[in-house]
């Protein structure tokens, strides 16, 4: 009965359990790790590193989201600093590559969090202003070529291996403690719950729903800028026309099955990494299933849909219903 | 004396005046649809350099990826009075009035890489395009000559789901190991004809056939997967090129680099001249009124580590792929 009555996370880790689950079956070697040349090596290893860059983004969103706000700039976010960090790997050197290309996730996180919290659009349409034209911003700044590099220290923040974890894996899960750390660890996670939850009472009560706002856009942009870097790296090339393309519904999703409401209101960092893993987890387990890719859509509107069913409470409340019906039958 | 300086200035400004006019014997409008890729901006510059070669004015009109614009474009080549129009259709339909537009003003159309789908066929002088289906063939029968008698399986990289070339790609490569049972395709996915996805879906590709010992071959919609593949082949301690054969489609530069290096076997060139046989088509029209085939195929040239792919390489880099 408790199963069936959701407890905080508790959906989202059966579900990944579910789907793990069924990734074993589909390819029964699934679980096997080994090393390779320094780095762990193995089909869970893949769904963590190709995980990260949703990660990353749902780390940022779902700030945004707490406020009541969306960001569908992610994306083309990325394809900027991904831009960026690739045209000047070769020319200089690692710090003065991420500075430049985090600084230009910074700023559009600044422009978007201009344009909602101080001249008061509507999020969707103020970032949906920047998921057009920054790709073009992208575009330009690739002259619409995939601009490749061979800077080793790029490529190693893509390829390498901190302890055999893959470098994006590591990114990923000090990002994930910096971000609790910062939002948890003081009263701000409270501040944007409550900015969220109703900005005017807020502001009566003395938050400052103007600076938070602010903030988490700007927090959003350094993230998918990071997830930029990280993409550029991992191809060691940046691809304007393709790299975050449509990311930021992954980044949307991953926050909606970590249970956070659109709403705004009340956020899970931990649980929203975890949404990202779930669809990293099917998107992988898809992969190595060998059907035809026809199917591949369908697939994940299907679990998606199971996902978002489990964790809904009155449906619920129905199965327990079904359930009870059953029972007095029985 | 000044009646003769006066003659002689007055024929050597005529003379001026004519050079041009001999000079670029032909005018041509050529509507492009933009830069939609990096094979797309080669072609621009292909273009470009074929034209110059022939001593062609050359007007080209970037559409920006609309059909509304490429419509603009050629009434407005059709108000110059252009010798011929080429054009790159962004999309197959929609294109009868303004080519009846042309066809009323004399005005020959010749369509480059893509085909339409018009009311009529005579709308149009010849069409200028690469038969992705042989591409594929082409792909295959190289695999299935350098495999010989040895059993192979195959992976393949997808492009789009839906995307017609993606869709004749796969045809023809199947058609051309159909005849080989030693080749079989084991695992077929799509990578979006991205190098992203085609890293990543190289990388399942790897684990499902047990560590990647028992895969012979790649084979990619595109040189762009091939190129995600080949990172994933290496980071899994594989060895591409020798322990297992990639064929790929495009032939665009960084495929080169790889086979330079020893780490791609093949590539089927899409070729980006599409301007320099539809310039031919329409002097030989324009000089002996020799109407051209409904179809000028181009060459699906197949390009191996034998062709010098540094060289290659070198010349392809600055076309803008």
């Amino acid at each position: 009965m408790t199963a069936l009555l959701p407890r905080r996370g508790l959906a989202q880790i059966l579900a990944l359990i579910v789907i793990l689950a069924v990734d074993r079956v589909v390819s029964p070697q699934f679980f096997d790790l080994r090393l390779q040349d320094g780095r762990l090596f193995g089909s869970l290893i893949d769904v963590l590193n190709r995980g990260t860059p949703v990660a990353l983004l749902s780390l940022g969103m779902v700030l945004v989201i707490a406020t009541r706000g969306i960001d569908l700039s992610v994306g083309a976010v990325m394809a900027i600093s991904g831009a960026i960090a690739a045209s000047l790997a070769d020319t200089h050197g690692l710090p003065v590559v991420l500075a430049a290309a985090l600084g230009a996730g910074l700023i559009c996180g600044l422009w978007n969090g201009f344009l909602v919290a101080v001249l008061g659009m509507q999020p969707i349409v103020a970032t949906l202003i920047l998921m057009v034209a920054g790709r073009g911003i992208a575009q330009l700044i690739t002259e619409g070529r995939i601009v490749t590099f061979s800077s080793p220290d790029l490529v190693w923040l893509g390829n390498g291996a901190v302890l055999g974890l893959p470098v994006p894996i590591a990114i990923a899960i000090g990002m994930l403690i910096l971000t609790a750390a910062v939002v948890r660890g003081s009263a701000l996670g409270l501040l944007i719950e409550a900015t969220g939850g109703n900005a005017r009472a807020s502001e009566l009560a003395g938050v400052g729903t103007r600076a938070m706002i602010l903030a988490v856009y700007v927090w959003c942009g350094v993230c998918a800028a990071l997830a930029g870097v990280i993409a550029a790296a991992d191809i060691m090339g940046a691809d304007a026309n393709n790299a975050g393309l449509w990311l930021e519904l992954d980044a949307i999703l991953a926050v909606v099955i970590g249970g956070t409401s659109l709403f705004g209101g009340r956020f899970s960092l931990i649980l929203a990494v975890l949404g990202a893993l779930i669809i990293q987890t099917m998107n992988t387990g898809i992969l190595l299933s060998g059907y035809p890719p026809e199917f591949n859509l369908l697939v994940k509107a299907v679990v998606v849909l199971a996902v978002l069913l489990l964790q809904s409470p009155k449906f619920s409340g129905i199965a327990a219903m079904i359930a009870r019906l059953r029972g007095t039958k029985a | 004396m000044i009646l003769k300086a006066l003659f002689a200035a007055s024929a050597t400004a005529a003379l001026l005046l004519a050079l041009p006019a001999s000079a670029a014997e032909l005018t041509i409008g050529f509507s492009q649809i933009g830069s939609e890729s990096g094979w797309r901006a080669a072609e621009t510059s292909v273009s470009k350099q074929e034209a110059a070669k022939r001593k062609v004015n050359l007007k080209i009109a970037d559409a920006q990826q609309k059909q509304e614009n490429q419509i603009k474009a050629i009434r407005s080549f059709i108000a110059q009075n252009v010798d011929a129009i080429f054009l790159a259709p962004v999309v197959s339909t929609g294109w009868d009035s303004v080519l009846k537009e042309a066809k009323e003003a004399k005005i020959p159309v010749v369509l480059l890489d893509r085909d339409i789908d018009p009311s009529g066929k005579d709308l149009y002088l010849t069409a200028v395009t690469s038969d992705s289906v042989h591409e594929g063939e082409v792909a295959g029968d190289w695999l299935a000559k350098t495999v010989g008698a040895k059993a192979c399986n195959i992976v393949e990289l997808q492009g789009t789901v839906g995307a017609s070339v993606a869709a004749n790609r796969k045809k023809g490569f199947d058609t051309a190991i159909a005849k080989h049972a030693n080749l079989k395709v084991v695992r077929s996915q799509t990578g979006d004809f991205t190098r992203a996805k085609g890293k990543e879906v190289m990388e399942s590709f790897i684990k499902a056939e047990g560590g990647g010992k028992s895969i012979c071959a790649v084979y990619a919609h595109n040189d762009d997967m091939m190129v995600g593949a080949i990172q994933a082949m290496k980071e899994a301690g594989l060895k591409p090129g020798k322990e297992i054969l990639t064929v790929s489609i495009d032939a665009v530069p960084d495929i080169f680099k790889a086979m330079a290096a020893g780490e791609a076997n093949a590539t089927v060139e899409l070729t980006p001249n599409m301007a320099g046989p539809a310039l031919d088509a329409i002097a030989a029209f324009k000089g002996k009124g020799t109407v051209p085939p409904k179809w000028i195929q181009t060459d699906s040239k197949l390009y191996t580590a034998a062709d010098d792919p540094q060289k290659i390489y070198d010349s392809k880099k600055g076309l803008g792929y």
